[in-house]
């Protein structure tokens, strides 16, 4: 979208006063300016545009999934870091992709401004007076009609309801210059306009937005947006520090899966209860409820919680020799979403021991895989992804876990480091369905007891989002006025001959805008305004 | 009962496949007879001769095998809908839920289209053997390649969106095949190489006029299925937009299509350029319909390919 191409031959402007090098600046400013408002200039930047966003789909992106990334670097030492210096896996993020569209929209205001201006004047000023010679137009036609000068002109002004016309008295007759389809650029403004709303309402998601994942046990387990501490992850938008999030809690009070007999999932439900801002500064405890799933969202305050994905959680309980028991709910990760076979390390600490050495030595954690369909067998492996007959094949591993180094570890595993060290040692290894259990060398016991669930939530927040629906919206509506509305003129000339008993009527007929089609439409008027028996000489339909 | 529903439906399918060879054959046919019926004009010097082609008026042989063709296409189409309403009622869902049935759908939308257009201008007929080609080869590879058996998706897809959005997809995708096909065409054209081939096709300036109108119906179907997928992306994904390989690959052939729509509108760029951008723009499509589903991993991995 830019200014049609002008006419280049303007007289020079006369020599400004003022020391050279400013004059300059200001002619390079202002050739700088028209190149960049150009059409052509708007062509090779949507082009490049389009260019531009393609390593995006066919290289792997930091944003949808960083360990692509980090195995195509690895797959290609020469090329990856070549491509990682050039910002090829964060293309949306790369100042030269912002470049392009940065100029593509300021080369886009600096043409759809001025066409504003120049559209508002036209739509304020009469239509256009009538050619001399109304034969020379594409479309044409002529008749004589049985009738005065004011009947014709009467018909004539009635067969164009609708149209922006004017009446001008010329000689001893009158001629009608008419015109409709002022939409058409309206349409194609507001289409212009919008572009930069949704590329703004964009921004200010990018902006004030921000996502949030964290796991939630089913069966009772919390989560309050309170603070970004609770998340499992947390991808604040660039103006977000987390201090400010709107205060809610979930509850996930259940949740179930159902799978065709393929193993292919079928759908996802959990029960959610969940308290508002409001009700939690109201002190309120009572629970509203939710039947959150895949494609419904729970939407409250501009926040949306999501069902992302589930997982299972198994239940072990630990009995140390003195009696003391421990019993850990933790969520183990899917390693297969098809059969839900799933891996984790469940950890525990010796109760009572406050010698560092001791508790050192005594820490627990028992690893391993979880079948919620076992196929039995010596070796563990799922073969339906509902709980239908879990079975765990563990290891359970004695010494220090490494807790308190400082570092983080994952939840999911042991760290390696203290196992290679030997300062964590595999004590026992067992297969057991819920209800058994196993049992160490100093006596203690570990008993699987059963499995829990746990889903993934994200929490999203998109201030932008709903001025940009409605940009979209407005885009769309522009979009369709522009591309299907024709600007067209239309004129006729009345000539009273006769005295007055009969009137010569001459139509003409002009489209302005691209090859549109208004031969059909012309004739049509043409044969209403002049009588159905009229032959209107029109010719074929020729761009 | 569904498994009988299931079994007609690609029995239709294959029948709906047969009828278009048969079609296109015809098509051929019409248009080498109307190739050999041209005068050949031998020795330097002497300009082809445009004559009203003589062999070619109504009820001559290539215009025979011509409407048999056509009449073949609009059989292939009943069936193929067919074919399309039975996968729904077997699968007990609407019927675009894997690549099998989107493709389907897409050749199926570019027939149609192309029908309409011949019903409008009859003289685009010899165009059709060029149209019917594609079209052809993707069905063959939907029946073969992509082929998945009827069955219920995902939960993902499991929303009154996937009507919406796919379908609007699938209908702007095979409308975009007419335009596709007729900027190839109008630029063989204006080349003047194959000349003896080429000229049977329609008129360069009324193929140009058929890929611009086709377009510009095509192109806001698009951007209406574009901010549907956004719509419903919010809901399903969390996010309106996210940059998934699709996302990103429908995008850029948005912003093709309107670089074409500009091209229109520029001194210099309204003729061959704009043709060669709206042959880029039937490239994405393309591009986006096969290779991100199934060589780039994204969100919109549902082809139900293993």
């Amino acid at each position: 979208m830019a200014t049609p191409t002008r006419a280049p031959e303007r007289p020079p402007p006369p020599p400004e006063p003022g020391p050279a090098p400013l004059r300059v600046l200001a002619a390079v400013l202002r050739n700088g300016w028209r190149g960049l408002t150009s059409m052509r200039t708007a062509l090779v930047l949507l082009f490049l545009l389009a260019v531009a966003a393609l390593p995006g789909a066919l290289l792997p992106q930091r944003s949808l999934n960083i360990r692509l990334v980090e195995t195509y670097l690895a797959d290609h030492p020469r090329l990856g870091p070549l491509f990682d210096r050039l910002g090829f896996f964060d293309v949306f993020a790369a100042p030269w992709f912002a470049a392009i569209y940065l100029l593509l929209m300021v080369s886009l205001v600096g043409c759809v401004l001025p066409r504003t201006i120049e559209d508002a004047r036209a739509l304020r000023s009469p239509p256009v007076v009538t050619p001399r010679n109304l034969a020379r137009l594409p479309h044409h036609a002529e008749a004589t009609l049985d009738a005065g000068l004011d009947e014709v002109s009467a018909r004539i002004e009635t067969g164009l309801a609708g149209w922006r016309r004017v009446t001008t008295p010329e000689g001893t007759g009158r001629t009608v210059s008419a015109e409709r389809g002022y939409l058409r650029e309206v349409g194609n403004l507001a289409f212009h306009f919008s572009l930069i709303g949704v590329l703004l309402g964009f921004a200010a998601g990018k902006l004030y937005g921000y996502e949030g994942q964290v796991v939630v046990l089913s069966g009772g387990g919390q989560f309050c947006n309170t603070g970004i501490l609770g998340y499992d992850s947390f991808h604040p938008g660039l103006r977000v520090d987390g201090t400010e999030l709107t205060p809610f809690c979930v509850r996930v009070d259940s949740f179930a899966a159902e799978f065709l007999p393929n193993g292919q999932a079928q759908s996802y439900r959990a029960g959610l209860g969940y308290q508002t801002a409001e009700d939690l500064a109201a002190g309120t405890v009572a629970w509203r409820e939710f039947p959150l799933a895949v494609n419904n969202p729970l939407r409250l305050d501009g926040n949306r919680v999501y069902l992302l994905g589930f997982g299972y959680a198994p239940r072990f309980t630990v009995t140390f020799p003195d009696g003391q028991q421990r019993t850990a709910e933790i969520q183990w990760s899917p390693v297969d979403t098809s059969t839900m076979l799933s891996e984790g390390a469940t950890k525990f600490a010796r109760p009572g021991v406050t010698d560092e050495g001791e508790r050192r030595r005594t820490q627990l954690a028992v690893t391993g895989l979880l079948a919620p369909t076992s196929s039995g067998g010596d070796v563990v492996t799922s073969v339906y992804p509902s709980l239908r007959d879990p079975e765990v094949a563990i290891d359970v591993m004695r010494g220090d876990l490494g807790l308190d180094d400082g570092r983080g570890q994952s939840i999911f595993r042991v760290d390696q480091s203290q196992v290679d060290s030997g300062k964590l040692v595999r004590v026992a290894r067992a297969n057991l369905v819920p209800g058994q259990e196993v049992r160490l060398d100093d006596g203690t016991t570990v008993r699987f007891d059963g499995v829990g669930e746990w889903v993934n939530l994200q929490v999203s927040r998109d201030p932008g989002q709903v001025a940009t629906l409605w940009f979209a919206v407005l885009l769309l509506i522009g979009l369709g006025a522009s591309l299907t509305i024709r600007r067209r003129r239309f004129w006729a000339r009345l000539t009273p001959i006769e005295g007055g008993a009969r009137t010569v009527v001459q139509l003409g007929g002009l489209a302005r805008t691209d090859r549109a089609g208004y031969g059909e439409e012309f004739r049509r008027l043409a044969t209403e305004l002049l009588g159905t028996d009229n032959r209107a000489p029109v010719q074929p339909e020729d761009d | 009962m569904l498994a009988t529903l299931a079994l007609y439906s690609d029995r239709l399918f294959m029948a709906a496949v047969g009828v278009y060879v048969l079609s296109m054959l015809l098509h051929g046919g019409e248009y080498a007879l109307l190739r050999s019926a041209r005068p050949v004009l031998v020795g330097a010097g002497s300009e082809p001769v445009d004559d009203p082609e003589p062999d070619a008026g109504p009820r001559s042989r290539p215009d025979r095998l011509g409407r048999m063709g056509v009449a073949l296409l609009v059989l292939g189409a009943g069936l193929q809908l067919g074919s399309i309403v039975a996968r729904g009622l077997a699968a007990g869902r609407w019927p675009l839920g894997n690549m099998y049935e989107f493709t389907s759908a897409i050749c199926l939308a570019a027939v149609v289209a192309w029908l309409i257009v011949l019903r409008r201008w009859a003289g685009a007929r010899p165009a059709g053997l060029f149209l019917l080609l594609p079209v052809v080869v993707l069905l063959f590879l939907a029946g073969t390649v992509l082929y998945a058996q009827a069955a219920p998706v995902m939960p993902a897809l499991q929303s009154y969106w996937l009507v919406v959005h796919v379908t609007t997809v699938a209908l702007a995708s095979g409308l975009f095949f007419v335009p596709g096909v007729a900027s190839l065409l109008y630029l063989l054209r204006r080349s003047g190489r194959l000349d003896e081939f080429a000229e049977r096709l329609p008129s360069a300036a009324s193929l140009d006029r058929l890929a611009y109108r086709t377009t510009i119906i095509a192109f806001p179907l698009y951007t209406f299925a574009v901010i549907a997928g956004a719509i419903w992306a919010e809901a399903a994904w969390g996010r309106f937009w996210g940059w998934d390989p699709k996302e990103t690959v429908a995008f850029v052939a948005w912003v093709v299509y309107a670089a074409y729509l500009h091209a229109r509108a520029t001194a210099g760029w309204r003729t061959g350029r704009a043709a060669w951008i709206n042959v880029a723009g039937f490239a994405a499509i393309i591009f986006n319909l096969f290779f991100i589903n199934m060589v780039v991993a994204g969100l919109h991995s549902y082809a139900g390919l293993d």
